[in-house]
């Protein structure tokens, strides 16, 4: 046994669940997911369930696995033990590219956005899969290939408009300013239509009024396209005041699960953030 | 169509079919009114043929940011099996131009399937490793050319791969006759013939680009890892744009190849592939009219200068590292922006003074 399995917190997932969410297949289904680098665990016992409209989060300090959970559930790295289940299909052996079309999108903790071409060009990259028109279209601008284009379009318009990026749709995203690159990068992921994104540190490098204008966008995205978020963030603000259940990792296992009122007063939490209270006292 | 032309991209690619065309015309009235000389009449049709090889490999260089040292491979695949097709085509189509169009899309076929087989073992690579492979495979495709015999004889057609003498019987006709090459060509390329491919490869490579294809492409070059997170299958449009690119190369060796009354297989060798990466390079990665102005440019110039013999190569050269100096330096274009400020400014003293 190890030493945090004592103080672990059990809460049944389902008393986290969102009204609406109860009953219904959850989005993703993560069961006893490891990984192993060579002799180093890195990822160990993970295991997490995500309703269809549920803003969850991931937190833990530097260090704990945290990316490299998100690397898991998104294919780009292969589990040694355990399964991941996106709407209840087994992600075992896909590629990412494949992992992305069952319905999960991400963002990148270093921001990892198509510099050389325009926002709306990096939006409609990642529409890339929803626009429909044929490789023989494309190549001779057949009239489906206009249809197609001013779809995607305006689509990719109302998306950049809807986190109030309209105005840069033409610039450059390499030379966006920094939290304007972060929400673009939200913008492609929902391009995909997913039915979850991964966000990997969105308020990262923002300053405060940023912060908490990408809570309400957050919050907004959920209620907008009905879809589940679950985020990784170091500013505990953000954390405790938009995610309704929040998972703390540490040397990558779970030591705690819950509520932020029941993740904040865990002593192992305390613990893991803070380090332990000598008791010579 | 005034939305198109508010649109950045439709406005370049606007001008670079004008240059092209206006080129064209250009050419022609020259033609006609016999201003060019028997050596610039000969250098129309390989001008065009370097072109639509410089735009095609700038779709994987450029676009794709694939590097790739093979392309003259694709060209003498291209070549050879047009060569062949025409000669077969002779007594079923009598027409030329349609003989010297099959013979290209031929061409263009043959190569791009080359290059799908070629492209399952070599895109597993990337960058350095990529480059060394296609050099490799590039040279391959030359020797395995340079080995083939075909030709009629009393019997039908015959095809052969090896390294002696494949013989024929009686009142046979080699056609592609080993080391020696393809002998006793009828030229069929012609300058129109030139320009209908260029606009055809200007108008894939340009379409391609501007469409999600193109994107998906671009974006495999600038970040392979989100390409793949927003669901890009990131092998597939590096296949896809090697076959492109292949296709393109292998329709612009059939009109080579036709435009000669012999070709050899060591025309398509390693520096002839590099040749065409440096019209690529010095046009700009990305810009296909850079592509086709330096194409042109940098054929004519080693040709025009041939009256200086050994000191041509040298001149080429400098000619060269000056203008890649010239537009990729920074410092160097810092120092011509102050110079040209400085030029204009003086320019402006005058100006005022006389105005005084």
């Amino acid at each position: 046994m190890n030493e945090y399995s004592r103080k672990m917190v059990k809460v049944p997932t389902v008393n986290l669940l969102r009204e609406q969410d109860m009953g219904k297949l959850p989005v993703l289904d993560v069961r006893n997911l490891g990984i192993d680098f060579g002799g180093l665990t890195a990822v160990d016992g993970f295991s997490i369930t995500v309703g269809p409209t549920e803003i969850s989060g991931l937190i833990g300090p530097n260090g704990a696995g945290k990316t490299t959970i998100f690397n898991l559930l998104t294919g780009v790295y292969q589990p040694t033990r355990g399964s991941v289940l996106i709407n209840g299909i087994d992600i075992k052996g896909m590629p990412t590219h494949k992992v992305n079309k069952l319905g999960i999108a991400r963002t990148f903790q270093n921001i990892r956005l198509f510099s050389d071409m325009s926002a709306l060009d990096n939006v409609k990259v990642g529409m890339h899969n929803e626009i429909k028109c044929s490789f023989l279209a494309s190549l001779l601008h057949l009239p489906s290939y206009y249809r197609a284009e001013a779809t995607a379009n305006q689509k990719a318009m109302e998306l950049l408009d809807f986190m109030g990026l309209a105005d840069v749709a033409d610039v450059k995203a390499g030379s966006l300013p920094y939290g304007v690159q972060r929400r673009l990068e939200i913008v492609r992921a929902l391009a995909t239509n997913p039915s979850i994104i991964l966000l990997d540190e969105p308020a990262a490098g923002m300053n405060p009024s940023e912060t908490t204008e990408l809570m309400h966008q957050i919050r907004r995205i959920r209620d907008t396209f009905h879809i589940a978020i679950f985020l990784i963030e170091h500013d505990m603000n953000l954390v405790m005041n938009v995610c309704e259940a929040i998972a703390v990792v540490n040397y990558g296992k779970i030591i705690a699960k819950g509520t932020p009122e029941e993740v904040r007063n865990n002593p192992a939490v305390i613990e893991a953030y803070l380090g332990r209270e000598e008791d010579d006292a | 169509m005034k939305k198109l032309l508010n649109n950045k991209a439709a406005r370049t690619n606007l001008i670079t079919y004008l240059v092209v065309v206006l080129a064209f015309l250009a050419m022609q009235l020259m033609n006609s009114a016999g201003m060019l000389g028997s050596s610039m009449k000969g250098f129309l049709v390989p001008i065009c043929v370097y072109i639509s090889l410089a735009v095609s490999l700038n779709l994987l260089v450029g676009i794709c940011g694939e590097l790739s040292l093979g392309h003259a491979g694709f060209m003498g695949i291209g070549a050879f099996s047009g060569i062949l097709i025409a000669a077969l085509l002779k007594n079923t189509i009598p027409n030329d131009f349609l003989r010297l169009l099959c013979a290209m899309l031929g061409g263009g076929v043959f190569a791009g399937v080359v290059g799908f087989v070629i492209g399952v073992p070599v895109l597993r690579l990337r960058g350095d490793y990529l480059a060394i492979v296609t050099l490799a495979f590039g040279e391959i495709m030359k020797n395995i050319v340079g080995n083939l015999y075909a030709g009629t004889d009393a019997e039908g057609f015959h095809i052969a791969i090896s390294t002696s003498r494949m013989p024929l019987g009686e009142g046979g006709k080699y056609i592609i006759n080993g080391p020696l090459g393809a002998t006793g060509i009828q030229k069929l390329a012609t300058f129109s013939m030139g320009f209908l491919l260029v606009l055809f490869t200007l108008f894939v490579v340009l379409n391609l680009i501007n469409s999600k294809e193109g994107r998906a492409i671009k974006a495999v070059r600038d970040n392979r890892i989100a390409a793949e997170s927003v669901g890009i299958n990131v092998t597939a449009f590096r296949m896809k744009a090697f076959v492109v690119s292949a296709f393109l190369a292998g329709m612009a060796g059939a009109l080579f190849g036709l435009n000669y009354s012999s070709v050899t297989a060591t025309k398509f060798n390693f520096n002839t592939s590099i040749n065409i990466l440096v019209f690529v390079v010095l046009g700009g990665m990305g810009n296909i009219l850079g592509s086709v102005i330096s194409a042109t440019v940098l054929y004519i110039l080693p040709e025009a200068m041939r009256s200086l013999q050994d000191y041509r190569m040298i001149l080429y050269a400098i000619v060269l590292i000056v203008v890649m100096l010239c537009t990729w330096s920074p410092k160097v274009k810092e120092y011509l922006s102050v110079a040209a400020d400085k030029a204009l400014g003086i320019f402006r003293k005058k100006e005022v003074g006389t105005n005084e």
